[in-house]
């Protein structure tokens, strides 16, 4: 049963999950409960945009717009990375 | 600049004082004494050096991490150098003033432990009248201030038929995660051998009932899964290798690669007293002996897990075979195996259930069973009960 989100959802980083950058690294980290992530490139460009007032829509829209991709396919990349972040616990909708 | 990746977590035992006497407790079978604990500025030190380093995460664990007044302070010092705080914690000395000082010093995410579902055995186990229900109440105050819980579950054969209803009381708790760990045989562990050490059939059924939880709540709730590895086929990759990836402090500052790794005789850790903690983690002999492949004997050297399972865990292979350099008994591929699975399984079917209580008064015959782990159980020295 995955979570229900969809291009109207806004996502957010919930209590105890947060991404930062660490100096020391040289690296982009999502801190979780007793868990870290190393998002990808593409990761990266959809957490950094997770602020909890911008909606999954508007999201995709900027990406395809900075990537020069069909938002179709930056759309379905984009709810497949936050329904497994949503799934981990490190995003909420 | 460095030679070796930092360490992502550190497991900072902040004291050995706790209130609960769990028979599994990780914390050595010769407990530190609050007059040797770092105080709260070495702490700090201590966060700054983790920080600079490039240390991601810190646990703040014990005994009971709460027993310390200046808590709030340690776990403000590690926000303000980014470092994620999460607490591991019995609770039975929180409240909910505590808890939201806690979340308001920035606390990110706490830890409970469990010992049953069932209160009159939950608090047998812990040796702490009262602790089962205190537990659930500080875990609502966490879930109040707003705070990510994990609820973490020490299975053995004295609670293992139960943990279908344990994985519930997790979930009614509005857990995020559940962390069902069998214990791990070291220290306190393995003085309780034989009346912890469940028998296959419960390992089993404990198998299936984690799989069907963990698909039921997928998408909610994360489960956790450490296994019992004396009836696995291929050892854990115990602290996903020697000095890797996780150190551990002492309260009394004395540096780790894992917190059972002072169990290992003949090995020297370093302090934080004496040497910085960049210098232990990538220079000190004890960190560098079991690093990496280069001591792995036969048949580890050439196995082709040797960079999954790293050897499983050196403590172990101390505590079984007098060898930490030795592979570890619970790999299939042991010379050692077949003798040591046949010997949980043997005292898994004898029932003898009292506990030797964590303490302090009792050290001398809880080593003395530690170091002599082969031999058959013998007459429980334990105080029956909790009180």
């Amino acid at each position: 049963m995955g979570p229900l989100i969809g291009e109207g959802s806004i996502p957010r980083f919930p209590r105890g999950a947060r991404l930062q950058h660490n100096a020391q690294r040289g690296q982009w980290i999502v801190q979780a409960p007793e868990r870290v992530f190393i998002p990808d490139e593409i990761a990266l460009a959809v957490l950094q945009r997770v602020d909890g007032a911008t909606s999954i829509a508007a999201i995709v829209d900027a990406l395809a717009r900075d990537y020069s991709a069909p938002r179709e396919v930056i759309r379905d990349d984009v709810l497949e990375l936050l329904r497994d972040l949503v799934g981990k616990g490190v995003i909420a909708v | 600049m460095s030679l070796m990746p930092p360490p992502l977590a550190i497991l900072a035992e902040l004291t050995h004082r706790c209130p609960l006497r769990c028979p599994y407790c990780s914390n050595p079978v010769a407990l530190a004494r609050s007059g040797d604990e770092l105080d709260t500025q070495e702490w700090v030190d201590l966060l700054r050096q983790a920080a600079a380093v490039g240390v991601l995460q810190v646990h703040l664990s014990g005994g009971e991490p709460t027993a310390r007044k200046d808590l709030e302070a340690i776990v403000a010092a590690a926000r303000e150098l980014g470092i994620y705080a999460n607490l591991i914690t019995s609770a039975v000395l929180l409240d909910q003033a505590r808890v939201e000082a806690l979340a308001a010093a920035g606390l990110d995410h706490v830890q409970i432990s469990f010992q049953d579902s069932e209160e009159h055995s939950a608090d047998r186990i812990g040796g702490y009248a009262g602790g089962h229900e205190k537990k659930r109440a500080v875990a609502a105050f966490v879930r109040g201030a707003g705070l990510p819980l994990t609820v973490n579950l020490v299975v053995h054969r004295q609670n293992l038929d139960r943990l279908p209803s344990m994985i519930e009381m997790a979930v009614a708790l509005d857990a995020r995660r559940i962390e069902v760990a069998h214990v791990q045989y070291y220290g306190w562990g393995l003085a309780n051998r034989a009346a912890l050490v469940p028998t296959r059939a419960q390992v089993a059924a404990a198998d299936a009932v984690v799989a069907e939880a963990r698909a039921r709540l997928e998408g909610r709730i994360v489960i956790d899964y450490v296994v019992p590895d004396y009836y696995a086929r291929r050892p854990k990759p115990c602290m996903g290798g020697w000095a890797r990836q996780f150190l551990t402090v002492t309260p009394s500052g004395k540096v780790l690669p894992c917190h059972a790794a002072d169990s290992i005789a003949g090995l020297v850790f370093e302090s934080i007293r004496e040497r910085p903690l960049a210098e232990i983690w990538e220079s000190s002999e004890a960190f560098r002996r079991f690093r990496g492949t280069d001591w792995m004997p036969e048949p580890c050297r050439s196995c082709d897990r040797r960079e999954i399972d790293w050897g499983g865990c050196r403590c172990q292979a101390f505590a079984l075979l007098g060898d930490a350099a030795a592979t570890d008994p619970a790999c299939g591929l042991s010379p050692h195996h077949e003798a040591v699975a046949a010997l949980a399984a043997a005292e898994s079917e004898a029932g003898a259930d009292a506990f030797v209580y964590r303490s302090f008064a009792n050290i001398v015959e809880a080593a003395g069973r530690a170091v002599r782990p082969g031999l058959a159980p013998r007459g429980a020295a334990a105080r029956p009960g909790p009180g």
